[in-house]
This record gives C-alpha cells, sequence and structure tokens, in this order.
C-alpha cells in the first residue's frame, strides 16, 4: 500500500475518532457525575442531525443548521432529564437501562412518526466542499479535515471547561463529593440538568457533522453509542482524558483495520477470499483491542473505579 | 396455593387454552403468535437466570439468541444443499433433526456465553452492561460481513426441521414442542433457584464479599449462571429461526438483546413466570397496536417506561404481590 | 511456644503517603483471645483486609496455619480455614436468616455446584446451619427474612455464619459496634466460650468487653503496633497512656 494511501487513512481515523469523542465524551461527563449510564444519547445524536437537515433545508445555511443541531440536542437532553432522567439518579444500573431503552424507542418511533423512513440528506457546505492537497501531496477532503479540527477545538474547550472555570470546578466537585457540593450552596439539579443538556448538545453537533457525510435516519445514533461505550471501557469511566485516547484508537483501529487486515490476509490466502475474511475480521478489531484492554487493565486506561 | 402459584397456573392454562381454542376455530396464525410467545419466553428464561438470580445485566442476549439461530440456519443450509459442513479432518454433515440442531445451539451458546463471560466478568456494574453490549454489536456485524452464510441477507431454509414421531410443519404439534421445553426449562429454573447453587448465586448478587468470605468464587458463580443462561437463550434462538425457517443478522442486533431483557422486566425479573408473562404481553401488544399503528413501539417505550419508573415487580409482582422467600 | 494458628510478618500497605500498615508483626496462638485496639485511622480495616485477602500488602507476609497465604485469595484463605465477621454487617438481606447461615455451611462444604438438589433438603447443610443458629440464639428467627432482624441480631447472624465454617481462626471486626451494654454483655460470654473453638483476633473498640475477654492485647496506632501484652500490662504502659487511653484512663 502506498504512503499517500495510509496516510489518507489515518486522516479517516482521526476523523471518525474525533466524532466519536464528541459522544464518548458526554456519556462519560455524566457517568462521572451523575452515575447513570444513559443509552438514549445516540437519540440525541439522531435528534440533532435531523435538525441540522431541517434547518439546512429551509435556510440553506449550513452554520444555522449545527446550532440548530446543538440547540435542539441540547433542548431535548434538558427536557428528558427533568421529565425522567432526573428519577433515575438513585436507582440502579437495570433501570437507567431499561428507562433509557424506552427513551430510545420513543424518540426512534417519534421521529419516524414525524419524518418518515426514508433517509434525509445534508450536504457538505460549499465553503468546505472539494479537497485540499496535503504536504506530501495528499489530496483530502476539506471537510473531513474540518471535522478533525471542529473535533480538537472542542475537546480543548472541554480541557478548558473543566480545568479553567466555575462550571468545571463545580462539576469535579459533583464527581468527588454530592454533599459536598450541596453545601456549597450550588443546586445541584441545576447543576444535573446542566451537564446533561452540555452531554446532548455535544451528542446532537457530532449527530449533524457526522450527517453531512452520511445519511440522515433513524437508527443512525445506536451503533455510535455502542461504539462510544467501547471507548469509554477503553478508556475507562468518568475520565475525559481517556474519552479522547479511547475514541482515537477506536478510530484508528477500525479505519486502519478496514484497509490492513485485507491485504494481510492475501500474504496467506487468494485474494478474493481475503478482501472478504479481511473485512469480516476487521469488523471485530476494536472489539479485540476491547477485550485486550480488559484483559490487561479490567477498569480501562485511565479508569480509577469498577 | 399461593398467590404468585395462582398467577404461575393462569399463565400455563392460557398457553394451553389459546392454541387449544386457536386449533378447534382453525386459527392456525393464533398458534403461530403463541408459538412466538413461548419461544420468545423460552429466551427470556434464558436471561432471568443471568439476572434475575445473578444480578448480571446483560444487554448482549441477542449473540445468544443469535448464535442458536444461525446454529439452525447453517446446519440446515448444508443438509438442504447436500454440501458437507467441512471436509477435513473429518466430515461433518449438515442436518435437518431438530434434537441434533437443539443440541449444537445449546452447545456453542454455551460456549460463547463461557468466553464472553470470562472477559466481561472480569469488571462488574455499568462496565458489564457496555460490555456484553459490545460483544453483541461485534457479532452482529461479523454475521453481516461474513458472505458465507448469507451475510446482510440472511439465510432461508425450505422446510422446517424434523423431529422424531412429529410433524413439525403442523403448527400446533410444532407449538407442542416449544412449549414442551419451556416447561422442562420452568422445571429447572425452579430447581436452580432452590439448589445449593442457586443460594450461592443470590448471595453472589447482593453481597459477594461474604461469599468470598465463606471461601466461594462469586465471579465463578456468576460465570456458570452466564452460560446456563446462555445456553437456554440460544436454544430459544434455535427455535426461533425454525418458526420463522430463517435466520439473518437481526437476531443478532441490539433491538433483539433489550427486547429480551424488556420481556423479563415486564414480566417481573426474578419470577420464576416473569418471562411468560412479559414475552405474552409483549406479543399481545405488538399484535393488537401493531395493527393500529405502525409506530406502536412508542407505545411500547412508554408503557416500559412507566413501569420502570412506577411499577417495581412487573406485571407477575402487580398481580401476585411482593416475591415469597423461602 | 506453641505454633501460632495466624500470623503477619512486617506488614506494610501505603495509600500514597499515607503508611496504613507500617511493618505489622503479630500473631494468633490456639486458645487465646487476641484484641487489636487503636484510635480511629489507625489502619485497622487495612489490617483486616490484608489479613482475610481483601487487599494485598505492599510487603510483607500473612501465614495461616503455617502456610504462607499471602498471595491467595479471599475465597482460599476462608477454605483453609479463616472465618470473619463483618464491621458493617454483610448478609444476604432479601434471604431468610436460615439461608445465611445454610449459605456459609454450602461454603465450607465446598460443594456448590449442585443444580438440582434442593438445598433445604440437604440433611448435614442444615445441621450444621441450625446448630449455628443455636449457638447465637437465633434459631427461632429462621424463617424470618434478614432484612427484618434488629441491628443486634444481624450481629448474632453475622457470628452465626463464621460459625458455620467449623474455622480454624476467627477474625472478628468490631461484633460489639451498636449492640449496647446488655447485647455486648451478652456477646463478651459467648466469644469467651469460643476461644476454646478457635481463637480469635478481636478488634473492638468497647474496652469493657476487650478487657474482659482478651488474653493479649496489641495496640496499632499509625499503622504500627505499639504495644503487645496482657491487659494488665497494656495498663500499665506509659506508651499505651500517652498514645492511646490519654491521661484519663
Amino acid at each position: 500500500m502506498s504512503p499517500i494511501l495510509l496516510a489518507e487513512q489515518v486522516l479517516n481515523g482521526l476523523q471518525s475518532g474525533v466524532m466519536l469523542f464528541l459522544m464518548a465524551a458526554g456519556l462519560t461527563l455524566i457517568f462521572g457525575v451523575m452515575g447513570l449510564i444513559n443509552l438514549a444519547h445516540g437519540a440525541l445524536y439522531m435528534v440533532g442531525a435531523f435538525a441540522a437537515a431541517t434547518v439546512a433545508g429551509l435556510t440553506g445555511s449550513f452554520l444555522l443548521a449545527l446550532v440548530a443541531a446543538l440547540a435542539a440536542a441540547a433542548a431535548a437532553g434538558a427536557l428528558v432529564e427533568t421529565l425522567v432522567i432526573r428519577r433515575l439518579y438513585a436507582r440502579d444500573h437495570l433501570d437507567q437501562v431499561l428507562a433509557t431503552f424506552a427513551l430510545i424507542l420513543i424518540f426512534s418511533e417519534g421521529t419516524r412518526w414525524v419524518f418518515g423512513s426514508f433517509p434525509l440528506y445534508l450536504d457538505v457546505p460549499d465553503a468546505l466542499s472539494g479537497t485540499v492537497t496535503l504536504p506530501g501531496g495528499i489530496a483530502y477532503p476539506l471537510y473531513r479535515l474540518a471535522l478533525i479540527v471542529i473535533g480538537i477545538a472542542v475537546a480543548l474547550g472541554l480541557w478548558w471547561l473543566n480545568s479553567r472555570t466555575r462550571l468545571g470546578i463545580r462539576i469535579r466537585a459533583g464527581e468527588n463529593d454530592r454533599e459536598m457540593i450541596a453545601a456549597l450552596g450550588v443546586d445541584i439539579s441545576k447543576l444535573y440538568t446542566l451537564v446533561f443538556a452540555l452531554g446532548a448538545g455535544l451528542a446532537g453537533l457530532a449527530g449533524a457533522l457526522v450527517g453531512a457525510i452520511q445519511s440522515v435516519q433513524v437508527g443512525m445514533g445506536e451503533p455510535v453509542l455502542i461504539l462510544a461505550f467501547v471507548v469509554i471501557v477503553i478508556g475507562g469511566i468518568g475520565s475525559i482524558r481517556g474519552a479522547l485516547i479511547g475514541a482515537l484508537l477506536v478510530g484508528l483501529t477500525d479505519t486502519l483495520g478496514g484497509v490492513l487486515l485485507p491485504e494481510l490476509f492475501r500474504l496467506f490466502i487468494d485474494p478474493a477470499s481475503a478482501a472478504t475474511a479481511g473485512s469480516a475480521f476487521a469488523s471485530m478489531a476494536i472489539y479485540v483491542l476491547m477485550a485486550a484492554v480488559l484483559v490487561w487493565r479490567p477498569t480501562g486506561l485511565f479508569g480509577g473505579r469498577a | 396455593m399461593s398467590r404468585e402459584g395462582l398467577v404461575n397456573a393462569a399463565l400455563l392454562l392460557a398457553l394451553v387454552a389459546v392454541p387449544g381454542w386457536a386449533l378447534w376455530a382453525d386459527a392456525p396464525f393464533t398458534i403461530t403468535l403463541a408459538t412466538r410467545a413461548v419461544i420468545f419466553a423460552l429466551a427470556a428464561v434464558g436471561l432471568n437466570i443471568a439476572l434475575g438470580m445473578g444480578g448480571l445485566v446483560s444487554l448482549g442476549h441477542a449473540v445468544f439468541f443469535g448464535i442458536g439461530g444461525y446454529a439452525m440456519g447453517i446446519l440446515a443450509s448444508h443438509a438442504q444443499n447436500y454440501t458437507p459442513l467441512m471436509e477435513w479432518p473429518f466430515e461433518i454433515a449438515g442436518t435437518k433433526s431438530m434434537p441434533v440442531i437443539w443440541l449444537v445451539a445449546v452447545l456453542a451458546s454455551g460456549l460463547a456465553a463461557l468466553l464472553i463471560g470470562l472477559l466481561s466478568l472480569r469488571t462488574s456494574g455499568v462496565y458489564f452492561i457496555m460490555i456484553t453490549l459490545a460483544f453483541g454489536q461485534m457479532m452482529y456485524f461479523f454475521a453481516i460481513s461474513w458472505p458465507a452464510y448469507g451475510g446482510e441477507d440472511g439465510l432461508s431454509i425450505y422446510v422446517r426441521n424434523g423431529f422424531p414421531g412429529l410433524n413439525t410443519l403442523d403448527p400446533i404439534q410444532f407449538y407442542g414442542l416449544c412449549f414442551g421445553l419451556l416447561c422442562l426449562v420452568l422445571v429447572l429454573h425452579a430447581r436452580l433457584m432452590r439448589s445449593p447453587f442457586g443460594l450461592a448465586l443470590n448471595a453472589a448478587r447482593q453481597v459477594p464479599e461474604r461469599v468470598r468470605a465463606v471461601g466461594l468464587d462469586p465471579v465463578r458463580l456468576q460465570l456458570v449462571a452466564l452460560v446456563i443462561s446462555g445456553a437456554i437463550t440460544g436454544l430459544a434462538g434455535a427455535l426461533f429461526a425454525d418458526l420463522n425457517r430463517f435466520v439473518s443478522p437481526t437476531m443478532l442486533s441490539w433491538q433483539m438483546s433489550g427486547e429480551i431483557m424488556v420481556f423479563v422486566i415486564i414480566g417481573g425479573v426474578a419470577r420464576l413466570f416473569g418471562p411468560v408473562a412479559g414475552a405474552g404481553f409483549y406479543v399481545l401488544l405488538e399484535h393488537l397496536l401493531g395493527g393500529v399503528s405502525e409506530y406502536w413501539q412508542i407505545f411500547l417505550g412508554l408503557f416500559l417506561l412507566l413501569v420502570v419508573l412506577f411499577g417495581k415487580g412487573g406485571l407477575v409482582g402487580v398481580l401476585a404481590g411482593r416475591a415469597r422467600h423461602d | 511456644m506453641t505454633e501460632p494458628v495466624l500470623a503477619t510478618h512486617g506488614l506494610r500497605k501505603a495509600y500514597g503517603a499515607l503508611q496504613a500498615s507500617d511493618g505489622i508483626t503479630l500473631d494468633l496462638r490456639p486458645g487465646e483471645i487476641h484484641a487489636i485496639i487503636g484510635p480511629n485511622g489507625a489502619g485497622k480495616s487495612t489490617l483486616i483486609a490484608q489479613i482475610c485477602g481483601a487487599l494485598t500488602p505492599d510487603e510483607g507476609r500473612v501465614e495461616l496455619l503455617g502456610q504462607d497465604v499471602t498471595a491467595e485469595t479471599t475465597q482460599a484463605r476462608a477454605a483453609r480455614g479463616l472465618a470473619r465477621t463483618f464491621q458493617i454487617s454483610a448478609l444476604a438481606m432479601q434471604d431468610t436468616v436460615l439461608q445465611n447461615v445454610l449459605l456459609g455451611a454450602l461454603g465450607a462444604s465446598g460443594r456448590p455446584w449442585r443444580f438440582l438438589s434442593r438445598v433445604s433438603k440437604d440433611r448435614d447443610l442444615r445441621a450444621t446451619a441450625e446448630a449455628a443458629l443455636e449457638a447465637v440464639g437465633l434459631a427461632d428467627l429462621a424463617a424470618l427474612r434478614t432484612a427484618e432482624l434488629s441491628h443486634g441480631q444481624r450481629r448474632q447472624l453475622e457470628v452465626a455464619v463464621a460459625l458455620t465454617l467449623r474455622p480454624r481462626a476467627f477474625v472478628m471486626d468490631e461484633p460489639m459496634a451498636g449492640l449496647g451494654q446488655e447485647g455486648s454483655q451478652r456477646l463478651t460470654v459467648f466469644l469467651d466460650g469460643l476461644r476454646q473453638q478457635a481463637p480469635i483476633l478481636l478488634v473492638e473498640h468497647d474496652m469493657d468487653a476487650v478487657f474482659a475477654l482478651a488474653d493479649r492485647i496489641s495496640v496499632l496506632v499509625y499503622g504500627r503496633v505499639i504495644a503487645t501484652g496482657t491487659v494488665d500490662e497494656i495498663r500499665r504502659d506509659p506508651l499505651v497512656r500517652d498514645a492511646y487511653l490519654g491521661d484519663g484512663a
């Protein structure tokens, strides 16, 4: 394989990795602060994508579409948190799983009811279409490059929020000691709604950004949700840094596995079987990675508690 | 008889009376619906052993359901195409015999449960949930991208597999087989609950540190529970594939895992007949509401939400009151 | 001197900068009650966790019946004959009182892999379990759900479960905690007789009980044993008076 092709695949891996990070960061934050496992996080990703596709269709502006995605997902998140989720913080994980599974059904079928079963399309904005030539002569789609930049910017923003702002201090205090933070006079239920909406907004943003290179349809969120779980298992629950490292590992493994494994199999078996066997095993690569991390460090690379 | 005993007896009676009525009224579709409910119940009894007794919140039981389904699909497709399953180092032919298929389904899904359990039981709590979900997705994508057995399109079997002495093509006879297996597994579950193993597993769910302190390994108890659980759900998968004469990656999807869990929860977790009530209710709801609205799962979602938020103990819990412990 | 049943040699365990165990060496001899006392934060819980196998020491070793068990799991140590009670009751609250002691008997039998027989029909297990309930005075409550027991009764059940193991050594983590005067007096009498069955390593805050029961006392302060001796020796030890009992004691 040529180095240029390989470099391109590495960039693709980074791109899917940073988008996964947007999902995983929200999930891990919500688990870290509220101790909640949220299966409906993928539904919020879908809400973002549908909001973006609708607003882009009405206004033609991609930027407005992104704002709408963030706002719609954050609003849906805040609403769901107030109506349902806050009743679940004190419950066991089984109740959380079931209630958020029920939310998936409601969101998915509700969206299908409103928008129908056919996929919507969200176009890449003109300003970001086409390719750029990177150093070394790699021609790469500008939009995907923009996704990488946005992902890194969000990661930096989260780091800044977490370590440099009052909200970040409260969030970290909430992770460590709930009584303490209540004693400090912080309205804990408002903080929880805010954190949940923040996570939801990130998921909605990711849905809109990815929606422009894939189709926008019901059920788009759950495969990404499960990948985000793999990311969290690898990175360690509650750790944003772990989510970033895990997301990049998963993105790169998935993308490079899809290209390299068929090549590897070609060394041993005929090309046609190598292609099918290679892609079948490539689909398992990230789970093998997860299993390896589990054997090595059961609580993830950056996780402290089980 | 206790109230729960009465509820259980009523459920058993319904499983005999409904298909009996359908046979008399010549309504084969109703028999098929009842068969579907019984098979779902069987899959859910499997999960109930891991979840209710072992406290293992597995969101990956579709793996076992699907492996059971593919055990049937693969064996039967080789038999109907007259191609051996493998030729080296020794030849294995396909089969259309249900007992052989069941055995393979139970062994294969039990083995899968052992492997998944060895990895996922290294952790607990929310990690366990995520990991079982992830391994389910792994099998799903593998089945989609492995073209030998239909890939995304799945595998069709022309004629239902056979059972010695029965005509399985007759809906009521196939129903009888499935019902018989369900009863057998319910008896097994009832005995497990009262066995030495069941006592230790129950304690491992509640106070693992105590179980260790009396010299037992809670993780090994849970691993064995997961293997039993997976094997039973795998058996249900083989039956489900035979009911539809079709197996596809859908049987391995995360939605399937979620549905199996919903059967258990709606019915009543850790209750012997909870899965039966839950699966029966689900199939009924699917049939009644599915006819009214294409989007009936919205109502299922709302109902499930209400059960989780307000109705502890599921249907059996509502009907029979709090669980008795003896 | 008789061979100790249980011994630790130079146990060290640190949490970051905090040295929770700082070279603890002590032993438990046949027929004795050896009490461990010390102020809060002295490292008693960390010590018990290392003896029972929930924590691995950074350095040092734990010996049970002359065997080095430092690398063994909690369950392996229990199978060798180490029975513990928990400071905060660790009982299966949804199960009956009888089921909790049956679990202990089942663990001691080493035969949990029976799937179809009824545990309540196993005569040997039942006999062991019922005898243990009888011994602590809970026989009448066997059919009660454990969650319905009073705090004191739960403490008794903790001891009963330990009895079912027919252990070679007991490790008891504050069995008197929250019992009230009458309850702890009764338990004191009971433990007094129990030492003939197997020696007891007793971590306890109730000084009346400790002084009434202990053959030897070790005083743990900041992860170190500052003194070991008989009740009288400990009472007289100026170091102990200074560091722990205070001048008024």
